[in-house]
C-alpha cells in the first residue's frame, strides 16, 4: 500500500510538470510580459521606458526558458519559468501582481471556505442517499416516473437561479437569515445556513438521480432477490442489502471530490460575500491577476490528483477483493 | 439593404448541413433506424425534439444578418449609399421591430406607465414628479382601464390567426404522416402551442412590453427570444470543436496501445487536473486582451463580439474532451478485442480501414449521447461564465448577461421581477426538453440499459 502510493505521488510530478507548463505557455508565450505590462500600466501611459520599468519591477526581464547570459546553473535558473513557475513546487507562491503574499491569502481564505463546503457537501450527500432510498420505494410505479422527471427539471435550473431565488425566498420576503456577509466568530452559522441549504436543494437533481440508478442497478442483483425469496421484507432489504452494496460506488464515486472542497465554491461565495478562496480567484479573475490565477490552477491540480489517489485507496477500503500493487 | 456575413453565422449553417447529412447517413444503417425509432415512438420524444427544433430554427433566422440602408440625407451630392451600423436580422424583421420600441427605463409587464418617477413639466408649466407615460405601450388606448378588456380582445385574435396558420400547417403534415405508427400527433400538439404563443407574442408586443422592459427601456422579452442563437450555437459548437480531438486521441490511444495510450492518458489526465472554470477564465481574458490590442481587427462591435464568442466555443472544446476521450479509449479497447477485429487482422485488413469499418461505427452511440448530454450542460455554464464576467461579449444578447445585469434587481423594492423571468423562461424550456430528450437518446443507444440483450 506505501509503496503504491509512494510510486502514485512520483506519478504525479510529470503531471504537475505538464499543468505548469501549459499555464506557463498560456500566461507567457500567448500574452506576453510587454502585453501583460501594456494592460497593467493602461493604454495611455505606455512608453517602452514604463514597459521595461514595470518588467524589472515585476521581474520579468528575463528571458522565457533559458539564460545565454548568465553562468552555470544560471542559464536555467534564472528565467521567468523557472522564477515564477517552478517555485510553485516548492509551495512559493509569490506575490499577487498588486502586491499581497499570495500564501498568506490563501491559508486565511481557506477556513470560509471549508466552513461553507464542508457542511453543503456532507448534508447534500445525507439528503441525496435520502431522497433517493424514498424513490427506489416506489419504483415502477406513476409516481416514480413523475419524481424523475422533477428531478430533471430541477437540473435544469441555472444554478444562479437558486441562489438568487434562495436570497429572496428566505433571507428578503421570510427574514430568516442575512442576505449575505460571514462573520468569524459567534453567531458565524446565521451566515452559513442559506448557502448550505442553496447548495443543498440545487444539487438533489442531479443527486439523487445518480443515486437512484445505483440503487436501482443493485436492486435487480442476484441476491436481492434471494433476499426476497427467503422472505425478508422490503424495508429490510433496502436498507440491509441494498444501501451497503450502493454504498460502494456512491463513496468512490465521492471521494475524487474532497479534496477540491479546499477551493470553495466560486458562485455561492461571491452571491453570499463570503470571504473564501472561490471569491479570491473570482475578484483575481476579474481584476486579470494572473499571479494569483496561476497558483489556484496549481493547487486546484493538486487536489485533484490527491482525490484520485484516495480514490483508489478507498476502492480497496470498500472492497478487500482488490489489491493495490 | 447589405448582407453581413460573420463567422458564427456561417458556422451555424455548415453545422446544421453537417448534422442533416450524418443523420441521412446514419438511417441506412437498420440498427441505428430501429434506435431512432424507439426515440420518436415516445410522446415525450415528439415534444422535447419539436422543441429543440423550434429552438434551432429561432437560431437559425436570426443569424442572417444584414445591414439597413440609410435614407440619403438631404440635398447629399453623391450617390453612395451609407449602412446602418446597427446590425439586424431575418428575426429582427419578423418580430416587426419589437427591439426598437424603447422606453426610458424599467416598466412592468403590460404597464402602461413608467416603473421610475420623473419630473414633468403641466400645461402651465408647473414642475411636479409623476410616473411617465411609456412612449410604445398602450398608446392606441383612449382609457387606461380599457387596457385588460383590450388585452383580452387581442389575445383571442392572436388564437384565432395561430390556430389558422397551425391548422395549415399541421394538416400538410397529416396528409403526409398520417399512416406513420410513430405519435405524430404529440408533435403537432406541441407545434400549435408554439405557433399561438409566437402569433400572440408578435402581435401584443405592438402595443404593450409583453414582459417589460429592463433598466436601460430594452423590451425583456425581444432580448430573451436573442439569446435564444447565443445558446444553441454555443451548445452544439463546441461539442463539435472537441469531438475531433476527443475521438481521435481515444480511437488512437484503445487502438494501438502502448506508448500512444500513455501519451494520451497523460494528456487527458493533464487536462482534467487543471479546474476547468479556471482554465476557461484564463484562456478567456488573454483572449480579451489580444482583442483589445488590435481593435483595428472588427469593423463593427457586432464582429468583434463575434470573435470572442467564437474564441469562446473554441475554448470550451479544447478544455473539454478529456472526459469523452476517456471513455472512447476504454470502447476501443474493449472492441479491438473481438473476434471480428482479430479477423480484419488475420486478413491483412490496415490499420486505417480497421478503424473506419470496424471501430467508428461501434463508438458512434458513445459520441451522439455525449453530443445531446453535453448540449443542456453548455447551456447552462454559459449562464455562469457569463456571470464570472468571462462570458459572452455584453454586445451580442445571452441569457448570462441578462440574470448577471438583473441579479440585484429582486432586491429591489418595489421587485423587479420580470428581467429575471424572461431569461428563466426561455432557458428551462431550452435545457429541459434537452435534458430529457438526452435521457431518451441514452435509453435508446446504450447497450447496457436497453433491450439489444436479452434476458437469459
Amino acid at each position: 500500500m506505501l509503496t503504491y502510493i509512494i510510486r502514485r505521488l512520483f506519478y504525479a510530478i510529470p503531471i504537475l510538470l505538464g499543468v505548469n507548463l501549459l499555464t506557463f505557455t498560456l500566461f507567457f508565450v500567448v500574452n506576453t510580459p510587454d502585453d501583460m505590462a501594456v494592460s497593467q500600466l493602461g493604454a495611455k501611459y505606455v512608453t517602452p521606458e514604463a514597459i521595461q520599468s514595470w518588467k524589472k519591477k515585476n521581474g520579468y526581464d528575463r528571458p522565457l526558458f533559458y539564460n545565454p547570459d548568465a553562468a552555470g546553473s544560471g542559464a536555467v535558473t534564472e528565467t521567468i519559468f523557472f522564477a515564477k513557475s517552478l517555485r510553485l513546487f516548492a509551495f512559493d507562491f509569490g506575490r499577487s501582481e498588486s502586491g499581497r503574499d499570495i500564501t498568506t491569502d490563501i491559508s486565511t481564505r481557506m477556513w470560509p471556505s471549508l466552513a461553507v463546503a464542508v457542511p453543503s457537501f456532507v448534508v447534500g450527500i445525507w439528503v441525496n442517499i435520502c431522497v433517493a432510498l424514498l424513490v427506489v420505494m416506489f419504483h415502477a410505479t406513476r409516481l416514480d416516473r413523475w419524481i424523475v422527471f422533477v428531478f430533471v427539471a430541477m437540473m435544469s435550473i441555472s444554478y444562479l437561479f437558486y441562489i438568487i431565488g434562495g436570497q429572496y425566498l428566505v433571507a428578503k420576503t421570510w427574514r430568516l437569515v442575512p442576505i449575505s456577509g460571514f462573520h468569524a466568530h459567534g453567531q458565524f452559522w446565521k451566515f452559513l445556513i442559506l448557502p448550505v441549504l442553496v447548495g443543498v436543494v440545487a444539487g438533489i437533481g442531479s443527486g439523487a438521480r445518480w443515486y437512484r440508478t445505483l440503487f436501482l442497478e443493485e436492486a435487480n442483483q442476484d441476491y436481492v432477490r434471494t433476499a426476497r425469496a427467503k422472505g425478508a421484507s422490503e424495508i429490510r432489504i433496502l436498507f440491509r442489502h441494498i444501501l451497503p452494496n450502493a454504498l460502494i460506488p456512491i463513496l468512490t464515486g465521492i471521494v475524487v471530490l474532497i479534496p477540491s472542497l479546499f477551493m470553495g465554491g466560486l458562485l455561492v461565495e461571491s452571491f453570499f460575500g463570503i470571504p473564501g478562496l472561490g471569491s479570491y480567484m473570482l475578484d483575481a479573475i476579474k481584476s486579470q491577476d494572473f499571479a494569483i490565477v496561476r497558483s489556484m490552477v496549481f493547487i486546484g491540480s493538486i487536489l485533484y490528483i490527491i482525490g484520485l489517489i484516495l480514490t483508489d485507496i478507498s476502492y480497496t477500503w470498500a472492497d478487500p477483493r482488490l489489491r493495490l500493487d | 439593404m447589405k448582407p453581413l456575413l460573420l463567422w458564427s453565422d456561417v458556422l451555424i449553417y455548415i453545422l446544421v448541413l453537417a448534422l442533416c447529412l450524418f443523420f441521412l447517413r446514419l438511417r441506412r444503417d437498420p440498427q441505428t433506424r430501429e434506435h431512432w425509432r424507439r426515440v420518436f415512438s415516445t410522446r415525450l420524444g415528439m415534444v422535447t425534439f419539436t422543441l429543440i427544433l423550434v429552438y434551432v430554427g429561432i437560431a437559425l433566422l436570426d443569424s442572417l444578418h444584414f445591414r439597413r440602408a440609410l435614407e440619403p440625407v438631404e440635398g447629399a451630392q453623391s450617390s453612395e449609399v451609407f449602412y446602418n451600423n446597427q446590425v439586424t436580422s431575418a428575426l429582427d424583421v419578423m418580430l416587426v421591430g419589437m427591439g426598437e420600441r424603447f422606453e426610458r427605463t424599467y416598466s412592468a409587464p403590460f404597464a402602461l406607465k413608467s416603473f421610475a418617477k420623473q419630473n414633468m413639466k403641466d400645461e402651465n408649466g408647473l414642475l411636479y414628479r409623476d410616473f411617465p407615460l411609456l412612449d410604445h405601450a398602450g398608446r392606441h388606448l383612449s382609457k387606461p382601464a380599457e387596457r385588460w378588456a383590450d388585452v383580452v380582445a387581442r389575445t383571442l385574435w392572436a388564437l384565432v390567426f395561430g390556430l389558422l396558420i397551425s391548422a395549415v400547417l399541421v394538416g400538410v403534415q397529416w396528409a403526409f404522416l398520417r399512416r406513420s405508427a410513430l405519435p405524430w400527433y404529440a408533435s403537432w400538439a406541441t407545434q400549435t402551442v408554439v405557433i399561438c404563443l409566437a402569433v400572440w407574442l408578435v402581435l401584443i408586443s405592438r402595443y404593450y412590453h409583453v414582459l417589460g422592459t429592463d433598466r436601460g427601456g430594452v423590451d425583456v422579452a425581444y432580448q430573451s427570444i436573442k439569446g435564444v442563437r447565443t445558446a444553441v450555437l454555443l451548445g452544439t459548437l463546441a461539442t463539435l470543436i472537441m469531438l475531433p480531438i476527443a475521438v481521435t486521441l481515444g480511437v488512437m490511444a484503445g487502438y494501438f496501445k502502448g506508448w500512444v495510450d500513455d501519451v494520451v492518458q497523460y494528456l487527458y489526465t493533464t487536462m482534467s487536473s487543471i479546474p476547468g472554470i479556471l482554465l476557461i477564465a484564463a484562456s478567456v481574458l488573454l483572449f480579451q486582451v489580444y482583442i483589445d490590442l488590435n481593435p483595428d481587427f472588427f469593423s463593427t462591435g457586432m464582429e468583434k463580439a463575434d470573435a470572442r464568442f467564437i474564441a469562446l466555443c473554441f475554448i470550451l472544446g479544447v478544455t473539454s474532451w478529456s472526459s469523452l476521450c476517456r471513455l472512447i479509449r476504454g470502447e476501443t479497447l474493449k472492441i479491438s478485442q473481438l473476434e471480428f477485429v482479430q479477423a480484419a487482422h488475420a486478413f491483412g485488413v490496415s490499420h486505417s480501414r480497421i478503424v473506419m469499418r470496424h471501430i467508428l461505427p461501434n463508438v458512434v452511440h458513445i459520441i451522439l449521447i455525449t453530443f445531446v448530454l453535453d448540449f443542456s450542460s453548455l447551456v447552462l455554464a454559459e449562464a455562469v461564465l457569463s456571470y464570472i464576467g468571462v462570458g459572452i461579449d455584453p454586445a451580442m444578447g445571452s441569457w448570462g448577461n441578462m440574470i448577471n445585469s438583473a441579479r440585484s434587481e429582486l432586491s429591489r423594492e418595489p421587485v423587479v421581477w420580470w428581467t429575471l423571468s424572461g431569461a428563466f423562461f426561455f432557458m428551462f424550456v431550452l435545457v429541459l426538453a434537452a435534458n430529457l430528450f438526452a435521457d431518451l437518446v441514452r435509453d435508446a443507444f446504450d447497450p447496457r440499459t436497453g433491450s439489444g440483450v436479452a434476458p437469459a
